[in-house]
């Protein structure tokens, strides 16, 4: 019952998702995929429910490593991403 | 137990923060508070699984701590220009993490003796496969971008051959495991080679300009890896964040696709540039062109009413995005208007040409995209080309011989007049001829774009 729940959740999703990305204007296109590649590192939430005590030295390398991996696609994705961002300027309000 | 439905109700809430954060995206004028309001979601999701009880907080926070630090330097040094390889090494570390996690929770059943379902083992091989795919593709996507090895296609006969027999290989390793997962561990390992390998081998045939294509796909293969490792912990926000990342990549893959006229088969499985670009026999009809000084395009610019520039990669790789604005500045306060057509495939990612130009402090209301020019194209006075060919070269439009046909450009050769800025007569990247180079209305600007331009911000100064 499980798997058929959650998959209803990625069948939503998915189209929740098309539904989305479809009206980006182009324009925005870059910042789009960096900031979507920074909501893929939730891995990363993933890699700290995981980690609990009592692993085995292979399993804290692998668990560490995820976490290492997630976390520079979470925080490098959004800072990339927003310092992209903070360039967009409209005409008059941002002459530098 | 109630804890963890606190922690569960939390992340419905991260993936609402998520959806309204992309939603935001919509405009840039919300845009970079819709990123933020994302990495709120984010932030919020890492901090309530924080609170899980029974953690090994050691060696999470070491992990987060190093993750940061790299993440935050990369992410503050890196320049525009090199965005694409930024995108592609965080996709591939994505990708790597959800491989990671999924293995790390393969080692914690197999050393805890318990086995895990069918459905779980599953979803492991499908996480595994696909986080490994992204990884090592993303590599050689970032290698190929900064080139740091031949963006050229690597091609060598039987090349589908191999990837299917790898795939076979994939296939049999996986029903091996699932019937046995407890004893499966050799095959579990050498999944992860072959998923590697795997990955390696769909990116090299693939040439540089159909990166952006490559990278829009592998962008969606991280969000898919995320969510079958959502499947394998049975963790919602994993399964929501992946699939909406994953639906993204998908949705500019066939943008990217749709704008170079190919289909995402041609793409994956015959290397560009290679001799199907030979054709364009049909370029016959050179006749001469006509170059123009520095001066003539001033004089023609000065009379304009409207001018839209249509940069394409050239402009970037001559570094000219600021003397284009300062000029267009000038020419605003002359009275013309101005504006930047972009293709959608101008650049080396989707997008990359307007973040060049908004760098450049390009406003981005003077940003218009291809479908909004082209039906007032035959109103501007003058459309000045700088480092594009391809994506205006009207042989799409009329010539069924051309390689490009089909695809969809800028109409520039609509305009009153048409200047192209170029170094030469070379023909562009695919080594086709441009007919709108000997069109009437077209005057060549030879030179070095940069230095073209300057001369012209010059004339400008000189002549006010």
């Amino acid at each position: 019952m499980v798997a058929v729940f959650l998959t209803l959740v990625l069948v939503l999703s998915i189209f929740l998702g098309f539904e989305l990305i479809s009206k980006v204007p182009s324009t925005l296109h870059t910042p789009l995929m960096s900031g979507s590649n920074a909501i893929s590192g939730i891995t990363l939430v993933g890699a700290i429910a995981s980690l609990n005590l009592g692993h085995d030295t292979m399993g804290l390398v692998l668990g560490t490593a995820a976490v290492v991996l997630a976390t520079i696609n979470v925080v490098g994705g959004y800072v990339v991403t927003d310092r992209m961002l903070g360039m967009f300027k409209k005409k008059d309000g941002g002459k530098s | 137990m109630n804890f963890s439905l606190a922690i569960n109700f939390t992340y419905i809430l991260s993936a609402a923060l998520f959806i309204f954060g992309l939603k935001m995206l919509s405009s840039p004028a919300t845009a970079r508070k819709g990123n933020f309001v994302s990495a709120i979601g984010m932030l919020l999701a890492i901090v309530v699984t924080l609170l899980s009880q029974g953690l090994d907080y050691k060696y999470i926070l070491i992990g987060m701590a190093i993750g940061s630090l790299i993440g935050v330097v990369a992410a503050k040094r890196v320049a525009m220009t090199a965005m694409p390889e930024m995108v592609a090494i965080f996709n591939g570390f994505g990708g790597g993490a959800s491989l990671l996690l999924a293995w790390f929770e393969y080692h914690g059943t197999d050393t805890s003796g318990e086995p895990s379902s069918l459905f779980t083992s599953i979803v492991m091989l499908l996480t595994i496969f696909i986080g490994g795919v992204t990884f090592s593709g993303s590599m050689i996507a970032y290698g190929k971008l900064s080139e740091k090895i031949s963006s050229a296609p690597f091609l060598f006969s039987g090349q589908h051959i191999v990837n299917a027999l790898i795939l076979i290989a994939s296939l049999t390793l996986g029903i091996l495991f699932v019937m046995d997962p407890a004893q499966g561990n050799l095959y579990f390992l050498i999944l992860i080679g072959v998923a590697l390998v795997f990955g390696i081998m769909s990116v090299i045939p693939i040439g540089g300009a159909d990166m952006p294509v490559v990278i829009s796909l592998l962008n969606s293969y991280s969000g898919l890896a995320a969510c079958a490792a959502g499947f394998v912990i049975t963790n919602n926000i994993l399964i929501v964040a992946g699939a909406l990342v994953g639906a993204s990549g998908i949705i500019l893959t066939n943008i990217m696709c749709k704008a170079m006229n190919r289909s995402l088969a041609n793409v994956l499985f015959s290397g560009f540039g290679s001799p199907t670009a030979s054709g364009g026999k049909g370029s016959e009809q050179q006749g001469e062109v006509k170059p123009a000084s520095a001066e003539d395009v001033y004089y023609i610019l000065e009379a304009a009413d409207s001018v839209t520039f249509v940069p394409g990669y050239g402009l970037a790789v001559a570094q000219a995005q600021h003397q284009v604005r300062e000029l267009a500045e000038i020419l605003e306060s002359n009275g013309t208007e101005c504006t930047f057509a972009i293709h959608p495939v101008a650049g080396r990612m989707p997008g990359h040409m307007n973040v060049l130009l908004a760098e450049a402090n390009v406003p981005y209301d003077q940003l218009i995209e291809m479908d909004d020019i082209n039906p007032i194209m035959d109103t501007v006075d003058v459309a000045v080309i700088i480092g594009a060919n391809d994506v205006v070269n009207p042989a799409a439009l009329d010539d069924e011989s051309s390689p490009i046909y089909g695809m969809p450009i800028i109409e520039v050769h609509r305009a009153k007049t048409v200047i192209v800025l170029k170094r030469s007569m070379n023909p562009g990247f695919a080594g086709i001829q441009n007919a709108l180079f000997f069109n009437d209305n077209t005057r060549m600007f030879f030179g070095d774009a940069k230095a073209s331009i300057t001369g012209l911000i010059a004339e400008f100064k000189e002549g006010s």
